[in-house]
């Protein structure tokens, strides 16, 4: 089998299994999924940067959050449909990460880290200042009547866990093929030895700001779908919390593998789901699980996999 | 024909003039050594020529273009060629994924032309049993002759290596003799070096630096013979 099979096998077998849950899961379980599913899509986003590039962004729920408000606003305020709402979540994000990467690469390493908070931070205060229009932390729900696409309802469950499949399997697929392609590659070569890459004759600034508009962009497409499937926009989802997030779904999952965010968003909702139903000091036990992951597992889990087990895992 | 030059070529750190008011003239296809002692400016040289250190005044050009003001990607795109001289490979890639990035850029998307440009530049270093071993498990000598492999895998017009042999077997300093006399020509090739024997038997041409300036300019038998080299870099009779 070549590189290449092994890889869409791999691939297409995930999202095969994903499809099969939906017709075995009890209700509480699919619909858990698809929250997954869409939240894997913001992880898979923020492992193009981090995992691939080498850039540590604590500032992603910017992002998310002009993904998420795009399509809200452009819905509630403007009366768009679903369609256009969600190509205003994908522009609004696109156009964010592009002025916060313009800006935020012109500092590197600890700095860069700072800055991506500082844009998030004030991205959410943002969100507060307007809140006539964004409600503030109170949020809005979009309307039941308006989510649905192409006279779809995407409000039933069975609509809804193959539309966050869909969007799923399309940024999964379209990231496998990206990582292996000329340009991935070269992103790859960032992240190990910068200073090499720039000597070989490669832009490497031009090539981390499309990263981060990428990234930026596909952790936007996961904010609008949130809003659309779930039906709610808060001043949450701009929060510290929600950068945080994306990092350790994929730092426990594995950074720079294609499954590894997937593997991070489910064992990290899961771990908070089973222990809050244990304790109400649900966080302790997550936290405890977070320190011995990565004491034992530092590359996470489908990192550690990569390095004890299959070597060929993209 | 002239591929590169500089003029008034000048590198000021912090009061410490490392380059002063260099001139220099590197015609097409010439193989030339730049020597001189630890400190003389040498690395501080090539790395204003390849765009790695900035210039405080002064100005490169190359094939013709003023290029003092591109930053050091767009040079290497024009064709230049440049190796580390502290090694810097992608430590955590494999060998044939170090040596496609420098071909990749070049040769783009079209997958075969890199493979083959891969296995052809790894085979002119004799390293083409090792290509898929990481390069970080490479023994430093085969990491130094990686470095090598990733230059012309890039068929540069103008090679700068800097000092390429340090660290390498003697078995391995005969072939890089071997390979550098073989690319004489078709490359032109600016070499620092620190080991008399490789330049004195690959090199057309050499320039001396001492304290940031040219000492002398010559043939290898000019060189030898000059008073003032001899002086200041090979050592006189009773220093």
């Amino acid at each position: 089998m070549t590189a290449a099979t092994r890889d869409a096998a791999l691939h297409l077998g995930v999202l095969t299994l994903l499809a099969g849950l939906w017709f075995v899961l009890p209700t509480y379980h699919s619909g858990n999924l698809a929250r997954i599913m869409v939240l894997a899509v913001y992880a898979m986003g923020y492992n193009l940067l981090f995992g691939y590039t080498g850039l540590l962004s604590l500032g992603h729920a910017l992002f998310f959050a002009a993904g998420m408000y795009g399509l809200a606003i452009a819905m509630q305020q403007g009366g768009w449909s679903a369609a256009p709402g969600f190509l205003a979540g994908l522009i609004a994000a696109l156009v964010v990460s592009g002025v916060a990467g313009a800006l935020a690469l012109r500092t590197t390493g600890v700095a860069f880290m700072i800055v991506t908070l500082m844009f998030a931070q004030a991205g959410y205060l943002t969100v507060l200042y307007f809140g006539a229009i964004t409600r503030g932390d109170e949020g809005f729900v979009i309307p039941q009547a308006a989510r649905s696409l192409a006279g779809i309802d995407l409000t039933t469950p069975a609509n809804r866990y193959f539309a966050a499949l869909i969007l799923f399997g399309a940024v999964f697929l379209g990231l496998a093929w990206l990582v292996r392609s000329p340009f991935g590659r070269t992103l790859i070569a960032i992240r190990e030895n910068e200073a090499r890459a720039k000597m070989l004759g490669y832009d490497t600034h031009a090539y981390k700001l499309r990263a981060v508009i990428l990234s930026g962009t596909i952790s936007g497409a996961s904010g609008a779908a949130y809003a659309l499937l779930f039906g709610y926009a808060g001043a949450t989802f701009a929060t510290v919390q929600y950068s945080i997030f994306p990092l350790l779904w994929v730092l426990l999952g594995g950074a720079g593998t294609t499954i590894g965010p997937l593997i991070g968003a489910i064992f990290m909702f899961y771990l908070i789901d089973l222990a809050s139903g244990v304790t109400d000091a649900y966080m302790l036990i997550a936290g405890v699980v977070l320190v011995l992951l990565t004491l034992f597992a530092p590359q996470g889990l489908a990192g550690t996999l990569r390095n004890r087990v299959w070597p060929w895992l993209p | 024909m002239t591929l590169l030059s500089t003029r008034n070529l000048t590198k000021r750190y912090a009061g410490v003039l490392a380059n002063e008011a260099i001139n220099f003239d590197l015609p097409q296809g010439q193989i030339r050594a730049l020597i001189g002692p630890n400190g003389a400016g040498k690395s501080t040289f090539v790395g204003m020529l390849s765009g790695r250190i900035p210039t405080t005044s002064g100005s490169v050009t190359f094939d013709g273009k003023d290029i003092s003001a591109l930053p050091a990607h767009a040079r290497i795109a024009l064709g230049i060629a440049y190796t580390f001289q502290i090694t810097s490979v992608f430590a955590g890639l494999s060998v044939h994924e170090n040596v496609a990035l420098a071909a990749r850029r070049r040769l783009g998307r079209d997958g075969a032309a890199v493979d083959a440009k891969v296995a052809d530049s790894l085979s002119r270093v004799g390293l083409a049993d090792r290509a898929t071993q990481i390069a970080g498990d490479l023994s430093y000598g085969h990491q130094r002759i990686l470095e090598i492999a990733m230059g012309l895998a890039q068929d540069p017009r103008l090679f700068i290596l800097d000092e390429p042999t340090q660290g390498l077997a003697e078995s391995e300093i005969a072939d890089f003799k071997t390979l550098i006399r073989s690319l004489g020509g078709a490359t032109t090739i600016l070499l620092i070096e620190h080991n008399m024997s490789v330049v004195m038997e690959t090199a057309e041409a050499i320039t001396v630096l001492s304290n940031g300036t040219v000492l002398a300019d010559g043939t290898p038998a000019q060189i030898r013979a000059d008073p003032a080299v001899q002086a200041a870099y090979l050592g006189t009779a009773d220093a």
